[in-house]
């Protein structure tokens, strides 16, 4: 496995991690994966749907809770986090891009970016609105600061999300296939945006895809099937 | 909290149809509360006032309300003695002493007092008879003390010092004898003793008992006619806060040992039954707000499940389940404080419009105006009922925000 052994430890680190989900028939999301991803990877999971790829980066993105193993971040073992200390550590170092973008449909573009920054309380609000503008101006929208999402094509949208996931700098962005609903343009804009902030800002990116010339970007592609690391499947 | 409010402001900007008719809701409901409320209080305060303005705030009768110990009780207190078949005294019923009690009374701050002795008697004028009732008064401290004198529709109390065999009757006897203004009626006592008395005012209170089996004579006059001289057998007390009537006759009856009785315990009925029409009034004015808490129920509960994933989505990105919940709580806050604000401008301009109506009661020629009371605290309390239904109602739907699972909701979504 790469990285194992350098010299910084990895900045997610998974022993064991088994996801269930209980009921009358107990459904396995995840089963028994070990994984190490370093700093300014660029890491693409990627299986058949119905693998447990969403599931497995809900884990490490801190949105949900393993049945059994462990997971650290940033050398942090998240075990045991009350529900408190996922949220705080969700908001100061992880960030989000989902399929669909999610962005607030009442506020701006620019409000909806300073909303993570304002949450943070770092900065006040008008040195919030103040980086949410850079982050749009660097991402390539400007002009388009105080239109709403719903006036946005879908690319333009997808990059405020990723804006707003970088809003407050973190270590870690997960996206759950980012291009999934975008056009082959607006796709690869977004792709290499993401892959930039590996390159530029040493940023770790774990992205869900089927996209393959998504998964030709990265730094390594994890496969997945059945809830397992699968290093052998490819697409097709 | 500034985050939480721009969120809660967006929510009810963005539905504003919706946000619209709950706030109507609360606005409306206050609204009605204050005016219900104001009318209702207001017919009390004006009931009240007529009850405490035509009766005597306070009345002390030439009774007692336990007998008088005797001296064996007094001799031995710890004993167990039993006095059988006492009786009172032959003698001259009434209120012992009275000019030095009537002075003791008067001295208290704010008190008004007249003696008066009032006895039965019967009116016979051409051949018929009514029973009446006689008071012996002292114009000048009657007037104090009772709104007799207002109610006056010919000749005066007055007239009584200037007439020593002069009597005031009311209308309803003036009609059923046909008399008039310096008629002559002739007053028999319950004894026998008989006298001719002139006619010299005639009052209408428009109570027909009253103005039917009720004469007032001059006090010394009474006294010859009863055959109690120096006697009278109450006074009769006007206190300038008549509130105090409990506190005051207590004093009295302390210091004179006679029973006095306050308006407040002599219309205990009445008082328990307007206290009955409150609790009534008041449920009725709430279930307003009751079915306005519903409004704001279904408002606040659609935007919490058509934004479910904007609450997955702050979730995800760090807000806590606490930092949502306040966003809906919220939400319902500011309809209630709007709705209260407003409802509350409504509400006064329905008491004015109420205030304006003019009534005319059948078979009364005066125009009456429905009594509204102003008083601060329907206020208070129709704003606290509207925050505490606005709350409830928000609460419900802000504790399910707070318990969306972002997973649940993406793996949904995605």
């Amino acid at each position: 496995m790469s990285g194992a052994g350098s010299a910084t430890p990895p900045i997610i680190r998974v022993e064991n991690v088994t996801r269930t989900l209980a009921g009358e028939v107990p459904v396995t999301l995840v089963q028994d994966v070990n994984l190490e991803i370093e700093r300014g990877e660029f890491v693409c999971v990627m299986g058949p749907s119905g693998s447990g790829k969403s599931s497995l980066l809900y884990l490490l993105g801190l949105l949900d809770m393993p049945t059994r193993g462990r997971i650290w971040i940033d050398g942090e073992d998240t075990t045991g986090f009350d529900d408190d200390r996922l949220t705080d550590f969700r908001l100061a170092r992880l960030g989000y891009v989902f399929q669909f973008h999610f962005l607030l449909a009442e506020f701006s573009v620019v409000d909806n970016v300073s909303l993570p920054i304002r949450k943070l309380g770092r900065l006040g609000d008008d040195a919030a609105r103040e980086r949410a503008a850079q982050l749009l101006d660097r991402l390539g929208l400007e002009g388009q600061h105080e239109k709403r999402p719903s006036q946005l094509s879908g690319g333009q949208r997808q990059r405020v999300a990723i804006a707003r996931a970088i809003a407050n700098d973190p270590l870690v962005i997960l996206a759950d296939e980012p291009t999934g609903n975008l056009d082959s343009v607006s796709s690869a804009n977004v792709r290499d945006i993401l892959r930039g902030l590996t390159r530029e800002l040493n940023k770790t990116v774990v992205a869900v895809t089927h996209d393959a010339q998504f998964a030709a970007l990265a730094d390594r592609r994890i496969g997945i099937v059945d809830g397992r690391i699968d290093m052998a499947w490819r697409p097709g | 909290m500034a985050i939480a409010l721009d969120v809660a402001l967006a929510h009810l900007t963005s539905r504003k149809r919706q946000t619209l008719v709950s706030l109507t809701g609360v606005v409306l409901g206050v609204a009605f509360f204050l005016a219900v409320s104001s009318l209702m209080r207001g017919s009390e305060k004006d009931f009240l006032k007529r009850l405490v303005d035509n009766s005597p705030h306070i009345t002390v009768y030439d009774e007692v309300r336990q007998g008088r110990a005797q001296p064996a009780e007094l001799r031995w207190p710890d004993a167990a003695v039993n006095v059988r078949n006492v009786k009172p005294l032959r003698e001259t019923r009434g209120i012992r002493g009275w000019p030095q009690r009537l002075e003791f009374i008067e001295a208290l701050p704010g008190v008004r007092a007249a003696p008066v002795l009032a006895g039965a008697a019967v009116l016979t004028f051409a051949g018929r008879q009514q029973a009446v009732t006689l008071s012996g008064a002292v114009p000048e401290k009657m007037k104090q003390v009772t709104t007799i004198e207002e109610k006056m529709i010919e000749g005066s109390l007055d007239a009584l010092a200037a007439d020593p065999n002069g009597i005031v009757i009311g209308q309803g006897l003036v009609d059923k004898f046909s008399l008039h203004l310096a008629s002559s009626v002739n007053v028999v006592a319950a004894d026998g003793t008989s006298r001719p008395l002139r006619v010299v005012g005639i009052f209408r209170t428009g109570n027909a008992g009253y103005d039917e089996g009720q004469a007032f004579v001059l006090l010394k006059r009474a006294q010859a006619l009863l055959g109690r001289e120096n006697r009278v057998n109450r006074v009769i007390i006007q206190l300038a806060d008549p509130y105090e009537a409990r506190s005051t006759a207590q004093t009295i009856e302390a210091a004179t040992g006679y029973k006095s009785v306050s308006w407040v315990e002599a219309s205990e009925d009445i008082l328990s039954l307007l206290l009955v029409r409150n609790v009534i009034m008041f449920s009725v004015v709430s279930a307003i707000l009751v079915v306005a808490a519903f409004g704001i129920y279904n408002t606040i509960s659609t935007i919490v499940m058509e934004k479910t994933r904007d609450i997955a989505i702050m979730k995800a990105m760090g807000f806590h389940a606490r930092d949502l919940k306040r966003i809906f709580l919220l939400e319902g806050l500011i309809v209630g404080v709007l709705g209260s604000g407003l409802g509350v401008l409504l509400g006064l301009v329905l008491m004015r419009v109420l205030g304006e109506v003019a009534i005319r009661p059948p078979g009364v020629s005066e125009v009456v105006h429905l009594p509204i009371w102003w008083g601060a605290e329907q206020y208070a309390l129709a704003i606290l009922f509207a925050m505490l239904s606005c709350l409830a109602a928000s609460y419900l739907p802000a504790r399910r925000a707070g318990s969306v699972h972002p997973v649940d909701i993406l793996r949904g979504a995605a």
